[in-house]
């Protein structure tokens, strides 16, 4: 019910910097000359120990997903023992010839988990990417201008944040799929496109209010008006000085915005809203709406992997995300 | 402070006006209304003038000319009290809607009275110890409980408390479905809790996470501020310096964000209600636009988002009431 | 000075745990403050002015360590039990801040927090306390001191807000009273004002002051004694009129140099950084940066001695008395 359980919504979690290690501001002074931002910026991240485990185990998971063919057992869609008809494959608890057990279908369970976090993976990233670049450059843009634009951006982005994200992007998406020329561009409303295209279309609004913030604070400081005396147009002022130096809560942004659309291809996948099982290919958010099945005839294993394996993932980024934010910790950046 | 609350309310007419109508335009397009009226009807649907009959009645005219004209008709209808009946069984839609909202609040409310204070106490506790076990605890909690998202925590309270326990134990701990057993009639609130105890755990997780940090970061932000240490100079005691001072000031954003949640409970438990079949707004949602029931989902949008909009006035007049350097005007 | 001083620090050290080591923020500052006496503390930015007193007073972080002493009142600070600190705190010593902003509190009314400073210390009525705290208000040249008792602190001025801080400050008498740049956010015309206050207290009440400043002008419009602070160190203390007319260490003279005064058209700042403190120099902490100075000043770290009625932390003054007058 908070509005930050809706996924998406950064700007929530953008509450003031978690600083708990005793490096002050009065501090800074010292570590400025002493050690670059950048590397302070390491150091501080390496001492989130947390984060770091969850870096090498989402890498080992991004790895071993990567490898599908080879670290998988089965194909997507293939179930398990065909050669030897009679042998019934469906529903099989975890065992050797299935190490998570099999579902309704006879599918390999393992493997399934495999293929679809390869696309949970994709979509997270593919969207992050465009919300995160579209989010940044609208939120720089409004930021450095302010004024109409800028209150225009923030009246929009309020109404639609502040309403449940299941609820926009099933209209949303109903919308869209009904307009002949909007599915030519994004393509079948049961594809992996349509839904990274969709998720981007709400996703960006939550970045870019962060940048937008981040933009109003590095204004006031003296490079930027610096470089506005010496007639810098506003382009260049973006991207030559705003954008390197947000470049730290762009990646906090980017990290939550992975996770923000993991959650809500799994949301709309568990709903039925989701891309399509058809097509061969599986995702974690359409394994869990597989699980909703097996609650009632009890088959644990159906439940727990997949569910297991998505909150891995999302603590994971979720933990890398919280690590990043601590080491580009914003009050280091307005002093520096 | 009173022409302020005037000004906003009279400004709030325009906004949802405004926000109705691209609601109506973006409900139109996504239901088809027409089409899910021929679904519903499929005799009705050979007779043409028949089918032009509900265009007239209903103003589904099409071209964007007929979706503003067909706004109005929708705006006059439903001011008036003259709301379209349901597509899919013709019912009026006011009652069963009423009875969503109430289920919905209630279990809303209850949600936020149990998590939020839980929260609070979790954030606290973790501020005053920052950079310790018990602030690391806190906050790794926090995080798995963002990462624990309702659908999957239902799905395996399910599976623990009712499959499992039973298979276990002989019968289930908790019921998994709906508000009351199937064929109850009147009102019991033991066994409403009972049914709405994993509701309400699912929708704590993620409260709790989200206002324990909320939390954590105001009190660590006030602990740091400058009166905090002109309070400490005074010499009046730890837990005086804690309560007068830095809880009151840490409070001031989290009633504000406590607003805020709580406008958006309405349309906000969707995913909870839809998994354990409780009959509340969420699940109007869900099956209204499973049956592309338009004249079901317009009425619903403007209650939620007239709920948003109205808690956001809350939630600046909360502000400006706790913190004196806020002026409405 | 015969009579028992109101603050007496011996040797305090204040170290502050980081993530890249040991801050040595204080490195063995002693000093005393007579009754009645103001005493101005200077220093560059980052010297340690502030935390030497932030650590009388208990203000310092966890992540601060404290050694030494420092007695108000016959009563020990340093290590003191949370409750002996309660005790002196606000009632024997007191202390005002940069940012009169930002150290009041914004959600409660002036007034009652001047009360709450007074029943701290005081067994008084709520409504005795309040008459006293508009009394305080008045005192420190509030005009309509009953009214203003009922705003919030961002209903008052610059000025008139560090008044508020000085009328809670003094609301139960303390022997000291620590300013720490109790001007430096005010315009000139209103430091003017504040100085004035301060005086007054100092005369009317007795009350010894401990002036924090970047500001020599300041010091030489109120001060009887100023102590020059560099890397943590106290490197010259003196009467005021002696440190203007000879100063006896040459930081303090490149200090004079590198601010606005009457006589002086340019400005030269003093070359160079101070130390990083996380590895402080072996020997003078100045020496990197001093016109004067001798390979001998950086084998040991240099003590206050007395010199011509001054005190002075460098090797060489006798040699130096003439360059540096
Ligand atoms: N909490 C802290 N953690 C780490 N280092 C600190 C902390 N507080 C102060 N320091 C360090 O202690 C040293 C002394 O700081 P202090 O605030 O006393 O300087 P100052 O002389 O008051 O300077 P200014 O004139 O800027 O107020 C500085 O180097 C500062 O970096
Ligand atoms: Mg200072």
């Amino acid at each position: 019910m908070p509005r930050s359980t809706q996924g998406f919504d950064l700007t929530d979690l953008q509450i003031p910097p978690l600083e708990h290690i005793a490096v002050t501001d009065a501090s800074i002074g010292i570590l400025k000359e002493s050690i670059s931002p950048k590397k302070m910026a390491f150091k501080r991240f390496m001492h989130h120990h947390a984060a770091v485990v969850c870096t090498v185990v989402l890498a080992f998971i991004v790895v071993f997903v990567a490898l599908a063919p080879i670290t998988t057992r089965y194909g997507v869609n293939e179930s398990i023992f065909k050669a030897e008809a009679g042998i019934p494959n469906q529903n099989l608890a975890p065992r050797a010839a299935a190490w998570f057990g099999t579902d309704a279908n006879g599918r390999d369970l393992y493997s399934r988990m495999i293929y679809g976090a390869q696309i949970s993976l994709l979509i997270g990233l593919f969207t992050a990417i465009v919300s995160v670049a579209l989010g940044t450059l609208v939120g720089a843009y409004a930021g450095l201008k302010g004024g109409k634009i800028d209150d225009v951006l923030m009246r929009v982005t309020d109404i639609f944040l502040a309403l449940p994200l299941l609820v926009v992007l099933v209209i949303v998406r109903g919308a869209l799929k009904n307009v002949d020329w909007v599915v030519a561009i994004m393509g079948d409303p049961g594809s992996v496109r349509f839904l990274v295209i969709l998720l981007s279309v709400i996703g960006w609004m939550g970045v870019a209010r962060l940048v937008r913030g981040q933009v109003k604070q590095l204004k006031e400081r003296e490079f930027i008006e610096a470089a506005r005396a010496v007639g810098a147009s506003t382009t260049r002022i973006m991207f030559r000085h705003l954008l390197p130096n947000a470049v730290g809560q762009i990646m906090v942004a980017l990290t939550f915005a992975i996770v923000g659309a993991i959650t809500a291809e799994a949301t709309l996948s568990f709903f039925g809203f989701g891309p399509d099982a058809g097509s061969g290919l599986t995702s974690l958010g359409l394994l869990i709406r597989d699980s909703k099945k097996a609650v009632p005839p009890g088959y644990w294993w159906l439940v727990v992997y997949p569910c297991g394996l998505l909150i891995l993932i999302s603590l994971c980024i979720n933990f890398i995300g919280d690590g990043l934010r601590d080491a580009v910790d914003p009050k280091m950046l307005q002093d520096s | 402070m009173f022409r302020f609350i005037l000004r906003r309310v009279l400004w709030m007419i325009p906004t949802l006006l405004l926000l109705t109508f691209v609601v109506y335009c973006a409900l139109r397009l996504a239901t088809n209304p027409l089409a899910s009226y021929a679904r519903s009807n499929p005799r009705i649907a050979k007779q043409p003038e028949k089918m032009q009959q509900y265009i007239e009645t209903n103003g589904l005219w099409d071209g964007f000319g007929g979706y503003v004209r067909g706004y109005f008709h929708w705006l006059r209808g439903f001011l008036t009290g003259n709301w379209q009946p349901s597509i899919k069984g013709s019912r009026p839609v006011w009652p069963n809607l009423k009875q969503a909202l109430i289920n919905t609040v209630r279990l809303g409310i209850v949600a936020s009275m149990v998590a939020i204070p839980i929260g609070l106490a979790f954030g606290v506790f973790a501020a005053l110890k920052p950079g310790k076990l018990r602030d690391s605890a806190v906050n790794t909690g926090a995080l798995i409980g963002f990462s624990v998202q309702p659908f999957i925590s239902a799905v395996l309270l399910q599976l623990t408390f009712a499959v499992l326990w039973s298979k276990w134990f002989g019968s289930p701990l908790l019921p998994t479905s709906g508000m009351y057993p199937p064929g109850h009639e009147g009102f019991d609130p033991v066994l409403m809790l009972k049914y709405m105890t994993l509701p309400i755990i699912v929708v704590s997780i993620q409260t709790i996470a989200a206002y324990s940090r909320y939390m954590r970061a105001s009190l660590l932000d006030v602990l740091s501020s400058d009166y905090l240490r002109t309070a400490k100079s005074k010499g009046i005691s730890d837990r005086r310096v804690l309560i007068r001072h830095a809880l009151r000031n840490a409070l001031v954003p989290i009633v504000t964000l406590a607003a805020l949640d709580v406008g958006s409970i309405v349309g906000g438990l969707i995913i909870t209600e839809a998994i354990f079949e409780y009959p509340g707004m969420g699940k109007f949602f869900l099956t209204a636009s499973a049956n592309g029931d338009f004249p079901e989902l317009m009425p619903w949008m403007v209650i939620v988002t007239t709920s948003v909009i109205v808690f956001n006035l809350l939630a600046d007049l909360s502000y400006a009431a706790l913190d004196p350097r806020i002026r409405l005007d | 000075m015969t009579t028992v001083p109101a603050l007496s620090i011996r040797d305090l050290n204040v170290t502050f745990k980081t993530l890249l080591g040991q801050v040595q923020a204080v490195r063995g500052v002693s000093l005393d403050v007579a009754p009645g006496e103001v005493l101005g503390v200077v220093g560059e930015s980052g010297s340690g002015k502030s935390v030497s007193f932030l650590a009388v007073m208990g203000l310092l972080p966890k992540s601060a360590r404290i050694t030494g002493s420092a007695v108000v009142a016959e009563t020990e600070l340093i290590g003191a039990s949370n409750k002996t600190m309660r005790k002196a705190r606000g009632a024997k010593i007191a202390m005002i801040f940069q940012d009169p902003l930002s150290a009041l509190n914004p959600v409660q009314r002036v007034g009652h927090q001047i009360v709450e400073m007074i029943q701290a210390h005081q067994s008084v009525s709520k409504a005795d306390a309040m008459s006293r705290a508009v009394e305080l208000l008045d005192i420190v040249g509030i005009p309509q001191p009953k009214d203003r008792a009922r705003q919030y602190a961002h209903e008052f001025s610059g000025g008139m807000r560090q008044r508020v801080m000085i009328a809670m400050a003094i609301a139960n008498d303390p022997l000291m009273l620590i300013a720490d740049e109790p001007t430096t956010a005010l315009d000139v015309t209103v430091q003017a004002q504040i100085l004035e206050v301060l005086e007054r207290i100092r005369r009317d009440l007795g009350t010894a002051v401990v002036l924090i400043t970047h500001d020599l002008g300041v010091v030489a419009r109120i001060a009887d004694r100023v102590q020059v602070m560099y890397a943590g160190r106290i490197v010259e203390r003196s009467e005021v009129v002696a440190l203007f007319e000879h100063p006896t260490h040459p930081y303090t003279q490149g200090l004079m140099q590198s601010l606005p005064g009457p006589t002086r058209e340019r400005l030269h700042p003093i070359p160079g950084a101070p130390p990083n403190m996380l590895r402080p120099p072996s020997g003078c902490a100045f020496a990197a940066r001093c016109p004067h100075s001798i390979p001998a000043c950086s084998l040991e770290i240099p003590e206050l001695r007395p010199i011509r009625g001054s005190e002075s932390a460098c090797i060489r003054a006798e040699e130096l008395q003439e360059v540096l007058s």
